[in-house]
């Protein structure tokens, strides 16, 4: 059978729904992050000088824009298969004949395409406040592909496994951004105490947030490759256990 | 050629009820088809099963040859379902919700608006298009499902309560639909409590009653066992005391009204011959209670 059809539906209805609201899904990073700049890389920046001889406002935009890729990414996924979910209208796709590979790639797709359009967005709006060449456009935009895709599967796992919409918000709110603020966004991990170097190395997203900065600005705390590795690693694991759990019916299925 | 086979079906829920308890059931190809029973008798849990909405803890489903289990998406094809509750996307528009549900069944975008347009005016929805479905009333909302249900002209179109909450008018159109529907070849599988839209659709019929088929037999045979038929028959006159009719019980019920319980042997012809000859004038009659309404109960009860 040729799922192409069921495949474009989808992505189609993802894409309608978050353009459909953009005032709570475009708009929100495009303020927030126009005062990041102006607060941290402006007001603040000015008095800190370099970090790796890069100003501070340059430093801080690519960590900034992969952020809110991260945060978009996930937030997609997890608020609209969660509310699929929950106004029982996943029952449309249960019934047809859609394998669940073909419903989870077309959920991460709206949620990789909504982080990615964020991720411009910020970056657009970074145009007025940074001055770079870009080192290596290759590196950043695979990171960012890799990196939207990694939290857009997180964010499905979570809306299967959330059974109110409080558990939906728990995971953005006590995870990711603890996380996001930890890795290295705003400072060098060069510059913390060894104890905490060594800490943040579990972080994840420090890994990221390196690897973009590398592929914009040329300066990176982590081993580029090593990153790369971990992101497949992780996005390999995740599509599995979400594949398990939809062939388990976990979450839609009594 | 079976439309829908189930084998030995049970569900028992995570909370350790056990909904269905072993069921078997066969619908030919063509059918018009009643799944009848008491509320919480295992019927929605039946339909979820067989459109993939439930996952069942044992036993078998076919459809149309399918194995639901390992023919999945085949099977799937064959199914228009019409669920109970409304489940659609309260933030769409009516047209929006039948054309996603065309795509998701892998249909073209031209056919699935030809069909979409098709099936809306079917349903009377055509004008409603453009209009967001939560602004729909209850019965616009049953039809929209209908609609959705029907983009792919599915060979199997299965309905858990189609008429639960439609006005009469509707009612009847739905009901003209489905045959419609049906005569054109599709096999329906219709869940009701009103019994006599089951009994003057449906050609054979399944009741289920605490997760167990308690009668499967077609609908002609089904009521032919009924031996007494009882009747309500308005007079002309009024009565002081109550006409004896040998084999009939007769009850007045007010001056003017009647319950008669006849035996099938009598026939209505003796009965009216002896009411005429007691100068008794009737002028309208009608069943007392739907008949399948009463083997139903008997059925229902007999547990
Ligand atoms: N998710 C569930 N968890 C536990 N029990 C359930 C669940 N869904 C249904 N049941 C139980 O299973 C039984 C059968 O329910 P079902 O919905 O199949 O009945 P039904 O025949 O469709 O009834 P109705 O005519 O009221 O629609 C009921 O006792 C119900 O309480
Ligand atoms: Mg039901």
């Amino acid at each position: 059978m040729n799922y192409s059809i069921a495949f474009k539906t989808i992505v189609f209805k993802e894409i309608y729904r978050f353009l459909r609201i953009w005032p709570q899904t475009l708009l929100p990073p495009a303020i927030t992050t126009t005062l990041y700049f102006l607060i941290f890389g402006k007001l603040i920046g000015d008095r800190i000088g370099t970090i790796s001889g890069a100003s501070y406002m340059d430093y801080i935009v690519p960590g900034i824009i992969i952020m809110s890729v991260i945060s978009h990414s996930y937030a997609n996924v997890v608020s609209s298969f969660y509310s699929t979910k929950f106004q029982r209208n996943i029952e449309e796709l249960l019934v047809a004949p859609v394998p669940n590979w073909i419903i989870l790639s077309g959920y991460i797709s709206g949620g990789i395409i909504r982080g990615l359009l964020v991720g411009i967005v910020v970056a657009l709006i970074s145009l007025l406040f940074a001055d770079f060449a870009v080192h290596n456009i290759a590196i950043a935009l695979s990171t960012a592909l890799l990196t939207a895709t990694l939290f857009s599967l997180a964010g499905f796992i979570n809306a299967l496994l959330a059974e109110s919409f409080d558990d939906i918000s728990i995971i953005p709110n006590f995870v990711l951004t603890p996380l996001s603020y930890l890795g290295g966004v705003f400072y060098s991990v060069a510059m913390l105490p060894t104890v905490w170097q060594t800490i943040s190395m579990g972080n994840p997203i420090l890994y990221m947030v390196n690897a973009f900065r590398y592929g914009l600005i040329g300066v990176s705390d982590i081993d580029i490759q090593l990153t790369f590795i971990m992101m497949s690693g992780f996005i390999v694991t995740l599509t599995l256990f979400s594949l398990y759990l939809l062939y388990k019916g976990i979450g839609i299925k009594n | 050629m079976k439309a829908l086979s189930l084998g030995n079906l049970r569900k028992t829920y995570s909370n350790g009820f056990e909904a269905l308890k072993g069921i078997n059931l066969q619908v030919e190809e063509g059918d018009f088809f009643a799944l009848l029973g008491p509320n919480g008798a295992g019927k929605s849990t039946a339909i979820g099963i067989i459109s993939s909405l439930v996952t069942a803890s044992s036993g078998s489903v076919s459809i149309f040859g399918h194995d639901l289990k390992t023919d999945r998406e085949r099977a799937k094809s064959c199914i228009g379902l019409v669920p109970q509750e409304v489940n659609f996307n309260q933030f769409d528009t009516v047209k929006g919700i039948v054309l996603n549900q065309a795509g998701y069944y892998g249909m073209p975008r031209k056919l699935a608006l030809q069909r979409t347009e098709h099936c809306l005016k079917q349903m009377d929805l055509w004008d409603r298009r453009d209009t967001v479905s939560r602004r729909l009333s209850g019965g616009m909302k049953r039809r929209v499902m209908i609609a959705r249900a029907m983009v792919h002209a599915p060979k199997l179109l299965i309905l858990d309560e189609p008429t639960a909450g439609v006005d009469i008018e509707i009612r009847r159109s739905m009901w003209l639909m489905m045959q419609e529907v049906n005569q054109q070849g599709t096999t329906i599988i219709l869940t009701t409590h009103y019994l006599e839209e089951a009994e003057s659709l449906c050609r054979n019929i399944a009741i289920i009653d605490e997760g167990r088929i308690v009668e499967n037999s077609d609908m002609a045979s089904l009521l032919s066992r009924l031996h007494i038929d009882h009747f309500i028959l308005d007079l002309a006159e009024p009565l002081k005391t109550t006409p004896i009719i040998d084999g009939c019980q007769i009850e007045l019920i007010s001056d003017k009204v009647l319950a008669i319980a006849i035996p099938k042997e009598i026939g209505l012809n003796q009965l009216f011959s002896q009411l005429t000859a007691q100068n008794i004038q009737v002028m309208s009659l009608k069943n007392k209670t739907n008949r399948l309404e009463q083997l139903f109960m008997d059925l229902v009860a007999s547990k």
